[in-house]
């Protein structure tokens, strides 16, 4: 093991996460979780979605508190404006994640952060949700996020946290690779 | 019921080596040298994998000088140089022919399980009852193929790199190579060279420079101990044993090959395939990030190699430090590929191998398939391996790391079977 003189506090609990996987490698079946989000149609394209429940660990959990998400589109699509776009929630996704594991590899590195910010932006081209070209996709052509980090630590190494934060990422999995979406209707 | 295997009574000897590769040779000698009797068993003949499954233009990875087992060494006159697949086979033959190994070739094992102390090994040529097994049968017997690649659609021929032999044998048209690693790349770059469009998909990968500061990366990773790092030395063995190969080729030319060699070349590069879908295989979005990790852990690999070099006292300088180019990745690599447009007639899966121990009823497999070992020692009394990535040290699959692995199981194995007096003592003590 490495000897660190240096007190780093990202305020992640980097041994509980580390003998979470080593617990989980001996009990792989734990390790299976499931989340949930539930969605009312308000009005419009105006929805309201709840967080709550969850599944892990071999039973069901519960966050805190029940969070609660409001999605809407802007007034130039003709809407109330109630929230954020649901694409716009893909982008909070993936910037959290990303973000959440730099302060995680950053802490097992031993790296002090300072500030961290990532700025998303997802290019689209809304001629593909609005059926106009059907050569064009109805998501993002691409996402671009940008890191600006204050750390104390070279130019090499926090590229090389960024880098281990994007291979360890569930959302940018997601958003980088197909997934399998199965729709059930009960009336 | 094959009551004839059942009712030949097994031959007895106190081990049974699996695997007449540099391996399994390498521990036969060592194991000689403590006089313990054994036996090697070989499916076919010696080098087997080396002889069958391998493509024509493959050379070692690593130069001559450092082609060595126990007792045997490189004697030729291009010590630099890489041996062709011809040339390993020779030596290889040539270390079995000059020791008097206790060899059965054309002898596979079909099952091995628990018997009254120690193993019974059956056979194709009867049973044998042992009290130690060495499993060096080794660590590329199967292609691993993503689930995925039976769905492909029927015109498309796919490929293992064990059925691979040169791109006279591919459909004409466009080909596909999965596959970053060393096999993906040769066999990428080998069939761009006959004139054909490829394409090459590519995960994470590890990157290396054929050469560095005028030496072979070789001389390199051997002088500044690398090789040598223990696997109670690494911080997570079990990840850096599922590493790819490094993207190494052996040429007379002491080249390079690299991503952007191949994008030089031609070569499309896109992301890990990632799914297939109505006949069109999706690529991840993943392939600047898996490119950046190579790049800075390259940067890192030299960094550790200019660092040893500065605290050494070299009496000539070597040439100074450079750095190759960051790997070049288009602004928007493509994320599908529609299968039924003719653009390629076949997809070469250089995704990987793994050990086939579908012989073996001894329960020490991990929930992956794999053997539980420490070092080479398995999970049950008298178990051991030979010839696994990063058995013992960084380079137990290279084969001149073999030596040092045969002589400590070798002396494992000895106090075991008490046959060791010395090694009794201290086991005892």
């Amino acid at each position: 093991m490495n000897m660190y003189t240096k007190i780093v506090d990202n305020g992640v609990n980097v041994p509980a996460l580390l003998a979470a996987r080593e617990s989980l490698t001996e009990a792989p079946e734990a390790a299976r979780f499931r989340w949930r989000a539930t969605c009312n149609w308000m009005n419009g394209t105006h929805c309201h979605s709840l967080v709550e429940q969850f599944y892990g660990l071999g039973k069901e959990q519960s966050h805190k508190r029940c969070f609660s998400f409001d999605a809407d589109h802007p007034e130039i699509f003709a809407a109330e404006d109630a929230g954020a776009t649901p694409v716009e929630y893909v982008l909070v996704g993936l910037a959290s994640c990303l973000t959440a594991g730099v302060a995680s590899v950053a802490q097992h590195r031993n790296i002090q952060l300072n500030t961290v910010r990532a700025t998303v932006e997802g290019d689209m081209d809304i001629q593909g949700i609005l059926g106009i070209d059907r050569d064009v996709r109805n998501g993002y052509q691409r996402i671009k996020v940008t890191f600006e980090i204050d750390a104390d630590a070279s130019r090499e190494d926090i590229e090389a946290v960024v880098a281990q934060s994007q291979k360890r990422s569930a959302v940018y999995d997601i958003v980088t690779n197909p997934t399998q979406v199965d729709v059930e209707v009960r009336v | 019921m094959k009551t004839r295997q059942l009712q030949t009574p097994p031959r007895r000897v106190s081990a049974v080596i699996i695997g007449a590769g540099q391996a399994g040779l390498a521990t036969s000698h060592c194991l000689s040298e403590r006089s313990i009797d054994h036996v090697v068993l070989e499916r076919g003949e010696v080098a087997n994998s080396w002889r069958r499954e391998r493509w024509d233009s493959l050379r070692l990875l690593t130069p001559n000088w450092q082609s060595r087992l126990p007792g045997h060494t490189y004697e030729g006159d291009d010590p630099d140089g890489f041996m062709t697949m011809p040339e390993v086979i020779d030596f290889i033959g040539g270390y079995a022919a000059r020791f008097e190994v206790p060899l059965h070739t054309h002898t596979r094992v079909t099952e091995v399980h628990a018997a009254a102390d120690g193993y019974r090994v059956m056979t194709d040529r009867g049973p044998w009852q042992c009290r130690c097994l060495v499993i060096a049968s080794g660590a590329f017997n199967t292609p691993v193929v993503p689930e995925l690649a039976a769905a492909l659609p029927g015109d498309i021929h796919s490929l293992t790199p064990q059925q691979y032999r040169n791109p006279g044998q591919l459909a004409d048209g466009g080909v596909l190579v999965v596959g970053a690693a060393a096999t993906g790349l040769q066999i990428a770059d080998e069939i761009r060279r006959s004139g054909r469009q490829v394409i090459l998909a590519a995960g994470e990968h590890v990157r290396m420079p054929r050469t560095y500061r005028g030496r072979d990366i070789m001389h390199w990773m051997h002088a500044t101990g690398m090789l040598d790092e223990r696997y109670d030395q690494v911080d997570d063995i079990r990840r850096v044993r599922k590493l790819p190969s490094p993207q190494l080729i052996g040429t007379p030319q002491k080249a390079t090959l690299d991503l952007n060699v191949l994008t030089d070349r031609g070569v499309q590069l896109v992301g890990r395939v990632a799914g297939l879908s109505s006949g069109r295989l999706q690529f991840s979005g993943s392939l600047g990030n898996v490119a950046k990790l190579a790049d800075l852990k390259l940067d890192r690999l030299l960094s550790a190699i200019d660092l040893w070099i500065e605290a050494a006292d070299l009496g000539a300088q070597p040439e100074l430090p450079e750095r190759p180019e960051p790997t070049r990745i288009s602004a928007s690599p493509r994320l599908e590929l529609d299968l039924r447009s003719g653009e390629i007639r076949t997809v070469v899966w250089a995704t990987g191998f793994r050990p086939d121990y579908t012989w073996l009823n001894v329960p020490v497999l991990d929930r992956k398939g794999l053997i539980r070992h420490e070092g080479g020692v398995a999970d049950a009394p008298g178990l051991y391996l030979m010839g696994l990535p990063f058995m013992r040290r960084r380079k137990s699959s290279f084969l001149f790391g073999v030596e040092d692995d045969a002589r400590a199981i070798s002396e494992h194995l000895a106090a075991y079977v008490g046959a060791d007096r010395e090694a009794r003592r201290r086991v005892y003590a």
